[in-house]
């Protein structure tokens, strides 16, 4: 029981921090550049991506489990991992629309861009192929969105204080953006050998 | 015949994916420590984005626009697992390389965006200018920025040795900072020269 949780704890410290999924494997970028203008906006994206990762990464590990290994269908897992993906959001999207308006309104309009996000779709495949049991799954995904939100809403706080710097015409819009990533980036080197 | 070199020169310099639209990052800067990994990874996404715009294109006037996006998904995400399940029986190593990376092609925004902004509107002929070009627009700057940050990083050009061999690796380079470095002060440049060819 306490190897159990201390796996748990060193997959979540991994996996949120020191391989962070933006800042140290480069997923998932397309939305942390789109989505982290403002502050606000950037918290909605990282609900709508946490609980949209979970979700798929626990479906698509049960379809693992129990439909593709025994089958021998490996092969196939690209194609139907990412339907399943895209069908998961339009009904979460339906779902939640119908029961519960309010916080509908308040991830709605990122859920249709989350359905390319490569960062849900490689969290399904790492998952599996970590060989992680379903808590483990529950765990990882959760603390690899948590990841993804701290990386975006600390870049979100970064760009809002650039627009008032004065920068070289060049710079500014976005390699500024990337040059903050850069720092950002080195920052989260420093958690490096926190697991071992 | 002129319309194809548009849409060609279009996607290399005009609307780069890379550095002008800003999609399908991730791939870039995952894979591009190292030259030939560049190339093959644009192998890779040109092989898909070709015959996924030459298939949509052709199909256009067939797929109804409620289920359009599930059927471009299925598109690429074929020619995705093929491009998979090659590498891995032909170049292990360079698939082990790669990783993640190549499943992750079916998600890649230029394949998606292209197919959803240009192949499912315009003719094969054009759909194919602009799959090239964008396709070799994203392989030169995939390159471009793979050449310099294994020079820097570990003193050679596409696995051979350049630089003398007491030349100490600049670690920098090879981690994920390097790569975010490179890549906005090569947006900044192509201001740069565009702003003064404007003038």
């Amino acid at each position: 029981m306490n190897g159990e949780l201390v796996m748990l704890l060193k997959i979540f410290l991994s996996a949120a921090f020191v391989d962070n999924i933006i800042l140290a494997r480069y997923i998932g970028l397309c939305p942390y550049i789109g989505m982290s203008s403002n502050v606000a906006n950037s918290i909605g994206m990282g609900m709508a991506v946490t609980f949209v990762m979970v979700l798929a990464s626990c479906v698509t590990w049960a379809l693992w489990k129990f439909v593709f290994l025994p089958l021998h269908l490996e092969y196939f897992r690209i194609m139907v991992f990412i339907l399943v993906i895209a069908v998961l959001v339009q009904l979460v999207e339906i779902v939640l629309k119908k029961n519960m308006p309010n916080l509908y309104r308040a991830m709605g309009i990122y859920l249709p861009l989350i359905t390319t996000n490569c960062a849900i779709l490689a969290v399904a495949f790492l998952g599996v192929d970590y060989g992680y049991t379903l808590l483990q799954v529950v765990v990882y995904s959760i603390s690899v969105a948590l990841g993804f939100t701290v990386a975006l809403v600390l870049l979100a706080g970064i760009r809002e204080r650039l627009r008032f710097a004065r920068l070289s015409p060049f710079y500014q819009g976005y390699p500024i953006v990337f040059i903050a990533t850069c720092l950002l980036a080195i920052a989260f080197l420093g958690f490096k050998g926190l697991v071992r | 015949m002129r319309q194809f070199f548009f849409y060609f020169k279009n996607g290399i310099f005009g609307e780069n994916p890379i550095l002008r639209l800003m999609i399908g990052l991730c791939s870039v800067l995952a894979v591009s420590v190292k030259g030939e990994n560049c190339l093959a990874m644009g192998a890779g996404v040109i092989f898909v984005l070709v015959c996924s715009s030459l298939v949509i294109s052709a199909i256009r006037h067939f797929v109804p626009s409620q289920v359009r996006i599930p059927i471009f998904i299925v598109i690429i995400s074929t020619f995705t697992t093929i491009v998979d399940l090659v590498m891995k029986a032909y170049l292990p190593a360079l698939s082990r390389a790669m990783g993640i990376f190549i499943p992750l092609i079916v998600v890649n925004c230029i394949i998606m965006g292209r197919a959803e902004a240009f192949a499912s509107r315009k003719p094969i002929v054009l759909a194919l200018a602009d799959a090239l070009g964008m396709g070799v627009g994203y392989t030169l700057v995939i390159t471009a920025i793979g050449v310099v940050r294994e020079l820097f990083g570990y003193g050679s050009l596409f696995s051979r040795q350049v630089l003398p061999p007491t030349y100490q690796g600049m670690m920098f380079m090879i981690l994920p900072p390097g790569a975010f470095l490179l890549i906005g002060i090569y947006i900044a440049m192509l201001n740069y020269f565009g702003r003064r060819r404007e003038k």
